[in-house]
């Protein structure tokens, strides 16, 4: 497997030299693969963005290194690097630079050289993808919460990037346009290998990665597959997360006195046992 | 104050090039007291339905009522000030809103604005700031050196200090974290029965509005096409997803075991706690057999 993208014991502080400010980011070491889904979860406040603006050199560590495909992040090859790699944020509103959805999209393209005619194509393309076909000529600002965002991602995937990094991205979403969304990218990741890191408060958007990052007062406070992290249950309570709803359910349900045997990740697990072990007499 | 609208429609951009209809035959009654959850998936309407409740936004057709105050199409509107001083809203990223040089000084610019003296709107922001669970030193503090959690309780501090007797939420916890939210909407709860206030959610959360709404109103293509109790909502699946939207989690969870158990659970569990208190019961009366 090849690295995408690492951090080596990275710290950030927006007030350097000042002793009571606390650092957003301090001391945070990762590695992710490629093809992987890694989801950065952690109250508001507790350094995700932060980290966010490293992996994308809007921000340089005070301490530590940024690697992006097994090099240095540094401000000569930053447009490079950047090349590579879609980001879409919580809030498109502060995003859009073209007078119609096209142009939106086709904006980082022309950017980048792409020549006109694969240009039109990967346009076209990336709106089919997010749903958004039938909006091509209208303006971005008139669209709806749900509708920009989805114009948004369209813009970061027609750059065709290594590494898609979604900041919030999923949060104004409607649910079913949360679903739509994250099957896009999960879809994209299996088809072509795209890398995928989302920070995010849902957890049930954290439950289909590979590995879940949680962050707490600038530091990781845990690593590992979705279950392994939830498994901590009263843990993620106490720094402002939750349970995902299947594990938050089988705790009222132990409360009423039921009896349940291990641990249920989704919905359909908990269904399931809830048949076998208690309804199927 | 009851508020009402009859027939409303709207058009963006009228009579220009770029012309679009957000709104069409908009019929809504909310009643003073209730707790009103407008739902509807992204482009149904929603938004532009709550900048008509206190006028930001005069209808194209139709009629809004509220209160004693009457907005219509083609005519003048007095008192558009004595109507906003009682409908608060708190818009979408409300802390976009921040713009004063203390946290203090933004909270008391709406009471002031509406006449408050500084002494009582001072006593009412830092009684709003120990409300919302801020730290007391915040109060002196630039609003842009706060955290976004804390901003956005300070905007919406920032509402509740003209004490509105409507209070209209457009995706109050959009961007919170699961604790957060759950804090400013047991505020808001807790606030809607205290202070017997009016209040109108938007949001995309079937949970929020099936925990918290005693009225649900359905909004889809720019019109108002369903509205009832949480029970009488949420209990037509079939009719919620041809608008596109779906069911609370616990609802759908309670079907995924009906279909599994082959028989209805009594009622609707609108809420985790109501659904694991029925699969919990149901079970009993299968170990009883």
């Amino acid at each position: 497997m090849k690295e995408i993208l690492s951090m080596d014991n990275v710290s950030y502080s927006y007030r350097v030299g000042d002793e009571e400010s606390k650092r957003a980011v301090d001391g945070v070491s990762f590695t992710l693969h490629d093809g992987e889904w890694i989801a950065i979860v952690g109250h508001n406040g507790s350094g995700k963005s932060t980290l966010a603006k490293l992996m994308i050199g809007l921000l340089f560590p005070d301490e530590g290194d940024v690697n992006i495909f097994i090099e240095k992040l540094t401000e000569d090859n930053l447009w490079e690097k950047r090349s590579q790699m879609g980001i879409v944020f919580q809030n498109p509103d502060n995003q859009f630079v073209g007078s119609t959805v096209q142009d939106d999209v086709a904006f980082a393209l022309e950017n980048n050289g792409v020549p006109f005619e694969e240009m039109l194509h990967r346009v076209y393309d990336s709106l089919a993808q997010v749903n958004m076909s039938d909006f091509l000529d209208h303006e971005p600002h008139h669209l709806s919460g749900g509708q920009k965002q989805r114009v948004a991602i369209a813009g970061a995937l027609a750059l065709h990037p290594r590494l898609l990094i979604m900041d919030e991205a999923t949060s104004m979403l409607d649910p079913q346009g949360r679903d739509e969304v994250i099957r896009v990218v999960e879809n994209l990741r299996c088809k072509k290998g795209l890398t995928v890191i989302s920070i995010t408060h849902d957890l049930e958007e954290a439950l289909l990665a590979n590995r879940i990052i949680v962050m707490n007062k600038g530091q990781v406070l845990a690593v590992g597959t979705p279950k392994e992290i939830f498994l901590r249950g009263v843990e993620l309570k106490t720094i402002g997360l939750n349970l995902p709803f299947a594990l938050r359910v089988s705790g009222l349900l132990r409360k009423f006195g039921m009896e349940l045997e291990g641990e249920h990740m989704t919905e359909e697990e908990l269904v399931n046992e809830l048949w076998t072990s208690h309804f199927s007499k | 104050m009851d508020i009402s609208l009859q027939q409303v429609g709207y058009l963006y951009g009228k009579d220009t090039p770029f012309e679009k209809r957000a709104l069409q035959a908009v019929d809504v009654t909310i009643h003073s007291g209730s707790y009103t959850a407008i739902i509807g998936h992204t482009g149904s309407g929603k938004s532009t339905l709550l900048m008509h409740l206190n006028g930001l936004l005069k209808p194209s057709e139709g009629v809004v009522q509220i209160g004693d105050a009457k907005i219509s199409a083609g005519t003048k509107t007095k008192g558009l000030k004595a109507i906003r001083r009682h409908v608060g809203i708190v818009f979408q990223f409300p802390e976009h809103q921040l713009f004063e040089e203390t946290v203090e000084k933004d909270i008391m610019f709406g009471p002031m604005n509406f006449g408050v003296s500084e002494e009582e709107s001072r006593r009412r922001a830092h009684e709003l700031i120990g409300l919302l669970g801020l730290p007391a030193d915040v109060a002196l503090k630039s609003p842009f050196d706060l955290s976004g959690g804390q901003m956005r309780r300070v905007a919406i501090a920032g509402v509740l200090a003209f004490k509105p007797s409507v209070l209209v939420l457009d995706e109050p916890t959009a961007g919170l974290d699961p604790r957060g939210r759950k804090e400013i909407m047991e505020l808001f709860h807790q606030l809607h029965i205290e202070e017997n206030l009016t209040t109108i959610l938007v949001t995309h959360s079937m949970e929020d509005a099936a925990r918290y709404a005693d009225n649900v109103v359905v909004m889809h293509d720019g019109s108002s096409v369903m509205s009832g109790t949480p029970e009488e909502v949420f209990g037509n699946e079939e009719k919620l997803s041809s608008y596109r939207l779906g069911l609370p989690r616990s609802v759908k969870f309670q079907r995924d075991i009906e279909k599994m158990i082959g028989r209805a659970l009594p009622g609707l569990a609108l809420t985790e706690e109501q659904l694991a208190k029925a699969i919990a019961h149901a079970a009993t009366e299968v170990g009883d057999r």
